[in-house]
């Protein structure tokens, strides 16, 4: 099944890439997302902002506001049903992962098994300052 | 000397995390379900032969049974169906059928031409339920007990090998349903 997604994903992008050539600067601006009947800006900023930080699971190197895949368009037709409905960000982010789990967000929680994640860079970063001013120092008494 | 082995000894360290980041990639792709464990999302939909009838999960109780997600459209529903067939004939549990986006005439003369191995069919032409049920590509299997619960979801199209094993886990769920 994944394999044979990949080669249709494949085939579409190619036919993408070819009609994008041709017609470059009238889909410039085209996305997958459908023209919902928001309320207000703010409601459309926060679609675009959610369907942007989640991850189309089918297509997984998309997100839900790039892929035009079925579920991920019956995602979005949820998301703005919960945007109607008054939920907070939060909430429907948290309905996601309940179901998909963490994976559906690009941006992972801050927790136990995500610790080497998120302090893996800082620390990284900490560890090769103290060494480049170990290093500086011994030049310096070197010279 | 021992410093000039430090950025060989670096770049080792990073082929070996790349290589082994390269050979887990293909396992990534299988998400793990969060609701493996958790009460299955009450369904309620109308059945495939007769949309009239309301097909719900809750007169499933009381029995470990098999939920298959399939469609008309899925090419790979299709190489899984003989093993599909064989449940039906030695799992000894309800196998139902998860019709997922589906048009209704497509997925009656699918099973008119390759056979209807399911107990009975539920329909969710709109996907609504299928995201309560985390589903994102078919086919999926899960294997529900006697209480409810979740216990197993083979993603993919089954093959000898995850036949046998969700064969072990039914027969599972049927001595624990019996206790």
């Amino acid at each position: 099944m994944i394999q044979n997604r990949s080669c249709a994903s494949l085939a579409w992008l190619f036919s993408v890439v070819v009609m994008l050539s041709l017609a470059a600067p009238k889909v410039a601006q085209a996305s997958a997302i459908e023209p919902y009947p928001f309320a207000s800006d703010t409601e459309e900023d926060r679609f675009r902002a959610l369907a942007e930080e989640l991850r189309c699971t089918v297509c997984q190197n998309q997100s839900l506001s790039d892929s035009d895949a079925p579920l991920a368009r019956d995602l979005r037709r949820e998301l703005f049903a919960m945007l109607q409905d008054g939920r907070s960000d939060f909430e429907i982010r948290q309905f996601m992962v309940e179901r998909y789990g963490d994976y559906v967000l690009y941006r992972p929680p801050l927790a136990g098994h995500t610790m080497l994640l998120w302090a893996g860079p800082v620390v990284l970063l900490i560890g090769s300052l103290a060494g480049v001013a170990v290093v500086i120092r011994r030049r310096q008494q070197a010279l | 000397m021992i410093r000039m082995l430090v950025p060989l000894l670096v770049f080792v360290g990073l082929l070996v995390l790349l290589i082994v980041g390269l050979q887990s990639a293909e396992q990534r792709k299988e998400i793990a379900s969060p609701l493996i464990g958790k009460p299955l999302p009450a369904l309620e939909l109308p059945g495939l032969h007769s949309p009239e009838i309301v097909r719900t999960s809750e007169e499933l109780k009381g029995q470990p049974w098999v939920l298959n997600v399939w469609g008309s459209w899925c090419w790979a529903c299709r190489a899984e169906h003989p093993f599909i067939e064989r449940l039906g004939r030695e799992a000894g549990v309800p196998l139902i059928g998860f019709n997922w986006k589906d048009e209704r005439g497509d997925a009656l003369t699918w099973l008119d031409r390759f056979g209807d191995a399911w107990t009975w069919h539920m329909v969710d032409f709109e996907g609504r339920s299928a995201i309560d049920l985390g589903v994102y590509g078919a086919p999926e299997t899960f294997l529900i007990d006697h209480e409810g619960i979740i216990r197993h979801k083979h993603i993919g199209p089954i093959d000898a090998t995850s036949f046998a094993d969700l064969m072990r886990r039914i027969v599972e769920l049927r001595t624990e349903a019996r206790t």
